[in-house]
């Protein structure tokens, strides 16, 4: 079982940095649509700042989301979808295989770049701390839940629009908890149960969401 | 043992076929036959599992195949329409992803021999994008070599875009397969003669009415 | 051409005992059975949601006293406020009824979860509008992100995702099927969702006008809201009923029965 599951992320993982390109569009994304916010809204320093957990974590989101169709269109396409539902072990496993390739792809290297963009905003270390470790269980979180979303509008026409009008209401408690945990720093309060809430939806997500992804690629092949 | 018992199955508001029964016993060829559009690769996908049928049921060995999937999808194959090949791998990264998937991890040579066995040492390393359509096919099929030897191989289309050669060396190999126990199912419009003792026909018919 | 009389997917799949116990149990969940019996049943939905509906009204507007604070503008809670009930209490009916239908194979259910989700939606609009309408009057803002308002906001959402994904798909076997994921999804979500909302709604106090601020209630309120939320019941029954008939006899045209139905029986 491990074995196929390791299988299968390294082969995601292969096929990704053959093409480099849509991670790195995945970052430049994250990178330019926190540049606007300061475009649309001015530059006052104070009212930024106030803003700043928002604008990381929506563009994190909206980033992460893009990437959805990613994960499983292009096996779709070419019948290796179907060849992982007729694998031996179950689809869910491999589906967190995949799930876990996208994490690596998009979760975590916006965790690591968010430090950055953070500065930008003028916020505190204690705080960019919160943000990356908001982020590091929060996007894994995304990445669980997109799947489903993702999963459920295989091969259907506007399939990219349909999943984000799915997921995007479900990631509303990640947001939550994550911009929370942030701004909790900011105002001088702990961010430990905001970010304890992050992990105890990741755990939930993790639970639920690769059966009900399995389920919907089944419908999907059918 | 693989049985089909009263099967039927609607696509959409066509009625594709319904009531349809055989049975293929180890050893046995059963080619599927049937106009354009008349249900050939949703049955193909029904026995193997990806579909639902509208009314009755696959047995393995007597027991229905979702009761058992992981020993079903252990002893089975299936070529499908689509090649389920990554363009941006090698064959032979695609051939060691697919074995390990079946459940029986094939080493390096292993994959060699079975490339070679369908004429692809020579472009065993280049990415798949860079072959032809006969090519990328003889790689799907050459999943074949590697997997359980008297398993159940479900082909659809196999003959397909291969050149004379190909299609005289898969018939080669499918009556061989047979005839060392194994089961195969396929459908083809291509005369092709197949060197096996027992070949079961089974004809879906006119295009299908409406259900 | 054949007709299935059966009410799952794959009949083939039951043992005969079990087959014969199902068809009591599960008699009128046969389409054809059902359809006929949908058709009696709406007109008297209709007429008590038509009765209750005057009633509460009439109680609303003319007998429960006015309230000392907001005067007359207050009494669209007896809008707002059973329409909010129905908006959350028929999501969970939907999920419910897709959950059996991805279960069981069940057609019926599947098409009732179909069936339920605009009625949904547009109770959720309703409490949305009808909310917005009485923040005016009450906190001079047509929009105030009270942690209710909000959440009541993302069931709308929820609901138009629901919808967009099943009339997305072609097959409706599949929409039925992808729906239920989703609506078996979105129903784990729901609790989570709204205590989420709660949550921020209360670290972030500086704006928040709660709708706690509700007037205390008098007998006559409540009995007017209960009278308009019975109401709204029927009239979901009886619209949800009517839209499973147009769906039933979409999907099954060609059977025949329906034939006969649309035919017109002499």
């Amino acid at each position: 079982m491990i074995r196929a599951f390791v299988c299968v992320a390294r082969r995601d993982l292969a096929l990704a940095l053959r093409r480099k390109s849509d991670v790195a569009n995945t970052l430049v994304f994250f990178v330019i649509v926190t540049s606007l916010f300061p475009l649309g809204v001015g530059p006052e320093r104070s009212l930024l700042h106030a803003m700043a957990p928002g604008i990381l974590w929506v563009a994190a989101l909206l980033a992460s989301m893009l990437s959805l169709a990613r994960i499983f269109e292009p096996d779709f396409a070419d019948g290796t979808l179907e060849q992982l539902a007729l694998g031996v072990e179950p689809l869910s496993v491999l589906v967190i295989g995949k799930i876990g390739a996208h994490w690596l792809l998009t979760g975590l290297p916006l965790t690591l770049i968010s430090p950055i963009l953070a500065l930008q905003f003028d916020l505190q270390p204690l705080a960019i701390l919160a943000l990356c470790g908001g982020l590091l269980a929060g996007t894994a979180a995304l990445s669980l839940i997109g799947a489903v979303g993702a999963a459920l509008t295989l091969g259907l026409r506007g399939g990219g629009v349909l999943a984000a009008l799915l997921v995007l209401p479900l990631y509303i408690p990640v947001l939550i908890f994550g911009a929370g945990a942030v701004g909790a720093v900011e105002s001088g309060l702990g961010a430990q149960p905001h970010l304890l809430l992050l992990g105890a939806f990741f755990l939930t997500s993790l639970a639920s969401a690769p059966w009900a992804t399995a389920t919907a690629i089944r419908i999907a092949l059918d | 043992m693989l049985e089909a018992v009263s099967l039927g199955c609607v696509r959409g508001e066509r009625r594709l076929f319904s009531n349809t029964g055989f049975s293929v016993a180890k050893g046995q060829l059963l080619r599927i036959t049937g106009a354009n559009g008349s249900g050939k690769t949703s049955l193909l996908r029904i026995l193997c599992g990806l579909l639902t049928p509208s009314d009755g049921k696959v047995l393995w060995n007597t027991r229905p195949i979702g009761e058992q999937r992981e020993d079903y999808h252990r002893a089975l194959t299936y070529v499908g329409h689509l090649n389920g090949l990554k363009d941006d791998m090698t064959p032979h990264e695609n051939l060691a992803v697919a074995s390990t998937l079946a459940g029986c991890p094939a080493g390096r040579s292993a994959r060699r021999d079975a490339l070679a066995g369908f004429g692809l040492a020579h472009c065993a390393d280049l990415p798949v994008r860079h072959l032809s359509q006969g090519q990328r096919r003889r790689v799907a099929l050459a999943r074949l070599a590697l997997q359980n030897p008297s398993g159940i191989w479900i082909l659809d289309e196999p003959f397909t875009a291969l050149d004379a050669e190909a299609v005289a060396n898969l018939s080669r190999i499918i009556a061989a397969h047979a005839a060392a126990g194994g089961i195969v199912i396929f459908t083809t419009h291509m005369e092709v003669t197949i060197a096996a003792a027992n070949i079961v026909l089974v004809n879906l018919g006119q295009q299908a009415d409406r259900a | 051409m054949t007709t299935r009389d059966s009410d799952t997917y794959y009949s083939g799949n039951a043992s005969p005992s079990a087959a014969k116990h199902r068809i009591h149990w599960f008699h009128y969940a046969s389409p054809q059975t059902f359809y006929p019996l949908a058709g009696r049943l709406i007109p008297w939905f209709a007429a008590l949601a038509v009765l209750l509906g005057a009633a509460g009204m009439y109680v609303g507007f003319l007998v429960a006293p006015t309230d000392a604070q907001q005067g007359d503008a207050y009494r669209i809670i007896f809008l707002h406020v059973p329409a909010a009930w129905m908006s959350m209490f028929l999501y969970v009916v939907m999920a419910f009824w897709a959950g059996v239908g991805l279960v069981f194979n069940t057609r019926l259910s599947a098409m009732l979860a179909t069936a339920i989700a605009p009625t949904g939606a547009m109770f959720t609009f309703l409490a949305l509008w009808t909310g917005s309408l009485w923040g005016k009057p009450t906190w001079g803002t047509w929009w105030v992100w009270d942690a209710r308002l909000t959440s009541e906001l993302i069931l709308l959402f929820l609901y138009f995702g629901f919808m967009a994904l099943q009339a997305a798909i072609d097959d409706p076997r599949r929409a039925d099927r992808a729906g239920a994921v989703l609506a078996l999804v979105g129903v784990i979500n729901v609790p989570i969702i709204y205590f989420s909302v709660i949550w921020w709604n209360t670290l972030h106090q500086g704006a928040s006008i709660s709708m706690k601020s509700a007037p205390t209630m008098a007998m006559t309120m409540l009995l007017g809201m209960l009278l308009m939320a019975l109401c709204f019941w029927m009239y979901s029954i009886a619209t949800i009923l009517a839209r499973v008939r147009c769906i039933l006899l979409e999907r099954e045209r060609h059977t025949d029965w329906c034939m006969t139905e649309l035919r017109g029986t002499p």
